[in-house]
């Protein structure tokens, strides 16, 4: 649940109420939309560029690896998973380094609703989440009843975190106040039984205008967390993205005092990337966002190349994929 | 635990200074004729690095006529020779570049990461840049065959030592003229690593000669009436001698000095890239750049808004060791600065403005600022007015567009300018307006061979860089 902290300045009241107006319509959603900064895309790049030179290495580098392994949503999303995968990749999620129990847990396994049962069965117990694509995942193409339905089933077989994708559609034709009414619906759906993670399909959104766009609607309709992707399109995670979305979660808590979690997802599968991903968490909203209740990295093959590069931490030596196991 | 960068400091084994250097004059190290020589220190540890010869009159005089005699056979080398020469250093310069980095950052004090990703990488793309005109210059747009000046007498700062060398020493032989340069007091070395480079690279005898020295050595090369060009980037207080002396002889004369660039943001400015681009303004090389941003005019209406984000992103800015890799901030120049420096900003304060800094612990030894900004400010504050050189912004505001560009056109310089907006046709409106050399959009400090750089009013005239950088060593 969203962690309520003092908003800064004394005018917080006022602010709220500024935020309230901004979703009466659907005018003045789109004007204050359209009155939030615009991004300018080759100094935003830059900036994550250049985060990305930080030089991490020996303990740094031990500790970023435990916080990475940590805040893993450690994800199969095919149409070919089997209870039998499900099962081994909560196991792994549990115990992810056979050789050396003191490897943290991942924070959660991400599954279709169908399979949330069968991780929940394997997860009880542990501290470990079940997160579940609902809400017609990855097109997000279907009637808000079928996606509210979608959102209980996972919910009623024990997830306790939904990603919903937002209606890129909508949001592309302008129609805004759809786009927050249904997060909005499913959040109401999720209620104090799971947190939301809202997915906003950046690659399809285009611009960084957009993306900041999207990344206020879902924080207005009340997102615990905010997504960059699906892992199903060209262009998932970039560290630009998200450096984007968390300069955006920034300012909404300076703004609102709710604090908004951000999950980059797709196509992070070095443990370089994820230290480039660290460094951009801890400069641009600090340690209050590191850890794996505000950050989390969808991904499934991150976690072998964190486990590799773990174990040449602790024994010298790089040993190899066979020494980490395959799910 | 929270989550601490490991120190990752560049290897100091990549570079082998001597114990001592002599001049470079006609291809050989010689001892200076007085004997006299000064030391040079890294200014973030006060460490002495090396001896360096003090050049005399006499020597200028020699280094002098040995460019004269060079410069019969280099003027007369077809330009796709003199390419060549160029074309080889520039390579060599990208093999070294680790080293020259390294070196830069022990007798600057600069971050390791402005030496290797901003200044070698320009230092080298200058000299391919300058090369691939050589045999182009019938076509620059000065009539056909434009012909070389002579000797140019070159006179560098120590803010970007070996960056100011390629500026003026690229385009200069690149045209056939030949050069004395005088690199400054506090930064001599990577100028005398360049004339190894030259003689790695067999460039003719004479071509590059290297003076070290002090003031009285760049003096005395201004005046000696075998240089045919002078060219200087540095203090306004010293261009003005320069000219002085130089004004009634038929010497050619460029100069590059101060600046108190306006970096103007406006209400629509996409605000987070406009943070980072103050920031770069200003605190890029401790703010000791002539083009630097050192004057931020905000619009009032986002003001607080602006300050608050800018206040928080300097709080991450990491000051210490210039040659680790995560370094931001690195040392002042040299004690001497560092003095002025504090000088200014305490006036600042005396004359009411608003001093603020984040707490970042200083270094012991070496020479060390807190990156500083003061709010406040007004048109009359020394702050307002007076290059101060260092890691310190000056924050005023405005309501109108009019305002801003009458606000930042009111200074005795005119080398730099940013704006920030989102809104095309206000960038084009006001770019138009404000009195500067360079003028960036949304973003501040590019640099590129390719793009004329120079001043209006104090700042200096005459350009360096693109083709316009050529005129200034042509006959035209």
């Amino acid at each position: 649940m969203p962690t309520t902290v003092p908003a800064h300045g004394n005018d917080a009241a006022g602010r709220l109420k500024e935020l309230a107006d901004a979703t009466a319509s659907d005018s003045a959603l789109r004007r204050f939309l359209h009155g939030l900064p615009g991004v300018d895309a080759v100094g935003l790049e830059a900036r994550a560029a250049s985060l990305g030179t930080r030089s991490i290495k020996t303990s740094s580098k031990a500790y970023a690896i435990d916080l990475a392994i940590s805040m893993i949503d450690l994800t199969t999303l095919e149409g070919a998973d089997t209870p039998g995968k499900v099962r081994a990749l909560a196991a792994k999620a549990v115990n992810p380094d056979p050789t050396d129990r003191t490897t943290p847990r991942t924070a959660a396994v991400c599954v279709y609703p169908d399979m949330v049962a069968t991780a929940k069965a394997v997860l009880a117990g542990t501290d470990v989440k079940v997160a579940s694509v609902a809400t017609a995942f990855p097109a997000g193409r279907a009637a808000l009843p079928v996606k509210l339905a979608d959102t209980r089933d996972a919910i009623e077989a024990g997830a306790d975190e939904i990603d919903m994708v937002i209606d890129r559609g909508a949001f592309l034709a302008g129609r805004y106040m759809d786009v927050l009414e249904e997060i909005r619906a499913v959040k109401a759906e999720c209620g104090d039984r799971a947190r939301l993670k809202v997915i906003f399909e950046t690659g399809e959104l285009s611009t960084y205008d957009n993306i900041r766009r999207a990344s206020w609607i879902g924080m207005l309709a009340g997102a615990d967390f905010i997504k960059t992707s699906t892992g199903k399109v060209a262009v998932n995670a970039t560290p630009a993205n998200t450096l984007l979305m968390l300069e955006a979660v920034r300012d909404f808590r300076a703004l609102t005092g709710v604090q908004v979690g951000v999950k980059p997802a797709g196509g992070i599968r070095t443990t370089k990337d994820a230290i480039k991903f660290l460094v951009l968490v801890n400069e641009t909203v600090g340690e209050e966002w590191l850890d794996n209740t505000w950050f989390r990295f969808g991904a499934s093959s991150l976690l072998n190349d964190l486990l590799m590069q773990r174990q040449k931490l602790s024994t010298g030596r790089y040993s190899g994929p066979d020494y980490v196991t395959v799910d | 635990m929270a989550f601490e960068y490991a120190p990752a400091p560049e290897s100091r084994a990549v570079v082998d200074i001597a114990p001592s250097y002599g001049l470079f004059i006609d291809g050989e190290f010689t001892e200076a004729s007085g004997g006299k020589v000064f030391k040079t220190i890294s200014p973030s540890t006060e460490e002495v690095l090396s001896e360096v010869a003090q050049g005399s009159a006499e020597d200028v005089d020699r280094a002098v006529k040995a460019a004269r005699k060079a410069f019969e056979k280099w003027s007369a080398l077809p330009g796709a020779e003199r390419a060549k020469y160029l074309f080889r250093i520039a390579r060599i310069i990208q093999e070294r570049s680790r080293e020259l980095a390294v070196l830069e950052t022990l007798d600057n004090g600069k971050p390791i990461k402005e030496t290797r990703d901003a200044d070698l990488p320009l230092v080298a793309a200058h000299f391919f840049y300058y090369a691939g005109w050589a045999d182009k210059l019938d076509h620059a747009g000065y009539g056909a065959n434009p012909r070389p000046l002579g000797v140019a007498g070159q006179v560098i700062p120590w803010n970007f030592p070996l960056l100011m060398l390629a500026w003026k020493i690229a385009p200069a032989l690149a045209t056939g003229n030949t050069v004395v340069l005088k690199p400054a007091e506090t930064t001599p070395l990577s100028a005398l690593f360049f004339a190894d480079i030259c003689r790695q690279a067999g460039l003719p005898k004479g071509v590059v000669n290297i003076v070290t020295g002090d003031g009285t050595t760049g003096a005395a090369l201004v005046a000696h009436e075998g240089v045919n060009k002078v060219a200087f980037t540095g203090s306004t207080a010293v261009g003005k001698a320069i000219a002085r002396t130089v004004a009634g002889t038929d010497k050619k004369l460029t100069l590059e000095l101060g600046g108190k660039g306006a970096n103007i943001v406006f209400d629509d400015a996409p605000i987070d890239q406009a943070v980072e681009g103050i920031v770069n303004g200003i605190f890029f090389n401790q703010g000791q750049v002539c083009c630097a941003g050192s004057r931020l005019l905000v619009q009032e209406s986002i003001h607080d808004e602006l300050l608050d984000s800018l206040k928080r992103r300097l709080s991450t800015l990491r000051l210490g060791d210039p040659l680790d890799k995560n370094t931001d901030i690195g040392a002042i120049n040299s004690a001497e600065q560092l003095a002025r420096i504090t000088e200014l900003a305490d006036s600042g304060e005396t004359e009411g403005a608003e001093r603020w800094a984040p707490a970042c612990e200083l270094p012991e030894n070496g020479f060390w600022f807190r990156p500083t900004l003061f709010t406040g400010v007004t048109q009359a504050h020394r702050i307002a007015r007076e290059e101060i050189f260092g890691p310190v912004l000056s924050v005023l505001t405005f309501r109108t567009p009019g305002e801003a560009v009458a606000k930042a056109n009111n200074s005795q310089y005119g080398l730099s300018a940013g704006i920030w907006t989102e809104k095309g046709s206000r960038m084009l409106a006001v770019a138009g307006k404000l009195r500067a050399g360079v003028i960036w959009a949304n973003t501040f400090n590019k640099f590129d061979p390719t793009s004329p750089f120079g001043g209006f009013k104090e700042s200096g005239f005459g350009r360096e860089g693109g083709r316009h950088g050529l005129e200034a060593y042509l006959d035209v």
